[in-house]
């Protein structure tokens, strides 16, 4: 079986997001990390690897992602956390890429890859989009389920279990296909130091557009079907009361006063 | 004439809510921009004539009735491509939830549409739909405009108001040709529930625990303060999945939506999924010991510390002034 796992540098959470107001698009610049969603998604990956009673010989895990030239630090990360090798679809004409042009980018990387099983991890942290997912598995033709929260394999599919609208679903797909898994569904183990030392060594391939065979016309800000170049401000809300736990007596006295103003306290 | 096509949610012939709102909104628009709002539903024999003829009421024009396994994104894809094929519709619109988001993107990459997601607002512009979406943890909203014949717009839950209009809508069965990997997702069981059967959406104060309680046992800290307060306990997505508290009291995308009089969240981060079914409360306290954590962003009162130190000493407060 090969794994295919789709993985994206974000900016790291912590640091303050912003729309670069120039473009209209999320500002990059300062740190990055892979998104922390993918990392669950590598960990399935490797657990099907080592499951030995699940019948299956994973014989590559391959780490795929798209964007600018720093996006190779993520595809690093996935490598040091168990990825065999990695692919980076990096070429300027991808810019601007809406979700649905980036998947369309990302499934005519995989049909060079021709991969069993395509994993990715829920939802990116900075966009919010859980979509991705489903954009590729249509054009590669493959079922597909999102936010799956545990995962049963065998040779032939995936008993998947996730959280909808009415309960849990359980959801079984033949292969190929693409899961898109949550972060219930397993603890990410950390890479060891020899393995972040390897990283660097395991093949990175770059690719641009043209070597996937992706039609440029389909891509970019212009090949995107949804233009999003303008912002508004939302409603204003009065900002809430702040208080820093010191004293917790003292805050404790607070809160209730806070709750009795209220009349919440009957 | 622009015309607007809704996938509606079901459960056991019981419409979504959600669903509802997406007709009331899908009809709205159609009007504006001078088409109709058809409806399309996948199930079985639960799905009767009745039921998809009442979504009239909510301004639905048609509704295509498609037998399949309700729960699935792959069949609704097939048989709204088809609809569109056929009918050439401008829209397709969800009300949101985790299935909308698959359909809609699929459907977006079958019919390569354009798509917008978390859509909170529609407005007719120049004679065509432009959404709108809150980004960057809502602090900005980007309007989306179509470049494409089809417009794929997913809402956001609790976004679009349920509006009845009266009326009676003409119900069509309709045959579709599904795709060869179609077939290759089954339903294997839905909606199983895990855990006791509790009420959260009548409780006029609700004491809401996340991933901050640390562990299941962590609940009884939140447990001990809604019964000093009268009030019940709900809880997160994150720590539903993780098997500490029962499905039935989530809040959120996949969950319940209320709107207590008092909202205390403890240990909760506040992610756009949980927001979304608890912003309508009146009175919103967090608690969190990280002073990043997006609630802050949204609570009346933010309490920045340890909740494990601060619970207990609430509870017993509360105690006291009840006493008193």
């Amino acid at each position: 079986m090969k794994i295919c796992v789709l993985v994206k540098e974000v900016p790291d959470a912590a640091v303050d997001k912003r729309i670069d107001p120039a473009t209209g698009r999320l500002d990059r610049s300062g740190e990055a990390n892979l998104n922390p969603y993918d990392t669950h998604a590598i960990e399935a990956a490797m657990q099907i690897r080592e499951d030995e009673g699940n019948g299956i010989e994973v014989g590559e895990i391959v780490a795929v992602t798209m964007g600018p030239s720093g996006a190779e630090r993520a595809l690093h990360k996935a490598v040091s956390l168990g990825a065999d090798r990695s692919i980076h679809l990096s070429d300027d004409a991808l810019a601007g890429s809406d979700v649905a042009a980036t998947g369309y980018a990302l499934a005519k990387v995989l049909e060079t890859e021709n991969p069993d099983l395509v994993l990715l991890g829920q939802q990116s942290d900075d966009g919010e989009c859980y979509t991705i997912g489903a954009v590729v598995a249509d054009h590669l033709k493959m079922p597909s389920v999102t936010q799956v929260v545990k995962m049963v394999v065998t040779a032939g599919n995936a008993k998947c279990e996730r959280q909808a609208e009415y309960g849990y679903d359980t959801v079984q797909v033949d292969f190929p296909a693409v899961i898109s898994v949550g972060d219930a569904i397993n603890e990410p183990r950390y890479p060891s130091l020899k393995a972040i030392m390897g990283a660097k060594k395991k093949q990175l391939d770059v690719k641009s557009a043209g070597d996937v065979g992706i039609d440029a016309g389909r891509v970019g800000t212009d090949g995107s079907k949804v233009s999003c170049g303008d912002f508004k401000a939302p409603p204003a809300k009065a900002s809430g009361q702040i208080i820093e736990d010191e004293d917790t007596n003292d805050t404790v006295a607070q809160i209730v006063a806070w709750l009795e103003e209220r009349k919440l306290i009957a | 004439m622009s015309s607007v096509l809704v996938y509606a949610l079901h459960n056991n012939g019981v419409i979504n809510k959600n669903s509802l709102g997406a007709i009331s909104e899908g009809s709205r628009v159609a009007g504006e921009l001078g088409g109709q709002c058809d409806v399309v539903v996948v199930g079985g024999a639960d799905l009767t004539s009745d039921v998809l003829a009442a979504l009239g009421n909510y301004g639905a024009k048609k509704v295509y009735k498609v037998d399949g396994a309700e729960g699935l994104s792959q069949p609704v894809i097939d048989a709204m491509a088809q609809l569109v094929g056929a009918n050439g519709y401008n829209y397709a619109l969800f009300g949101g939830g985790l299935l909308g988001f698959e359909i809609g993107a699929g459907l977006a990459a079958r019919l390569d549409a354009g798509v917008t997601m978390e859509v909170t607002a529609i407005n007719v512009d120049g004679g065509k739909a432009v959404a709108e979406r809150p980004i960057i943890g809502d602090s900005q909203i980007s309007i989306s405009k179509y470049r494409s014949d089809l417009g794929i717009i997913i809402g956001r839950i609790n976004a679009f108001e349920v509006k009845e209009s009266g009326g009676t809508a003409e119900v069509e069965d309709l045959a579709v040709t599904f795709s060869e990997w179609t077939s290759r997702a089954t339903m294997i069981t839905r909606g199983e529930q895990r855990g006791a059967d509790i009420n959260i959406e009548d409780a006029k104060v609700l004491i809401a625990g996340g991933r901050g309680l640390g562990a299941a046992e962590g609940f009884q800290l939140c447990e001990d303060l809604a019964e000093s307060l009268g009030g019940a306990v709900a809880a997160t997505r994150a720590v539903v999945d993780a098997g500490w508290f029962p499905y039935a009291g989530q809040i959120g995308q996949t969950g319940k939506t209320v709107a207590p009089k008092l909202y205390l969240a403890a240990g909760i981060s506040g992610a756009i999924q949980h927001k979304v079914g608890m912003q309508g409360s009146e009175n919103i306290i967090a608690i969190n010991k990280d002073a990043n954590a997006p609630i802050f962003e949204f609570s009346d009162l933010g309490i920045v510390g340890d909740l494990n130190a601060i619970l207990p000493k609430l509870t017993e407060a509360i105690k006291a002034k009840k006493g008193s």
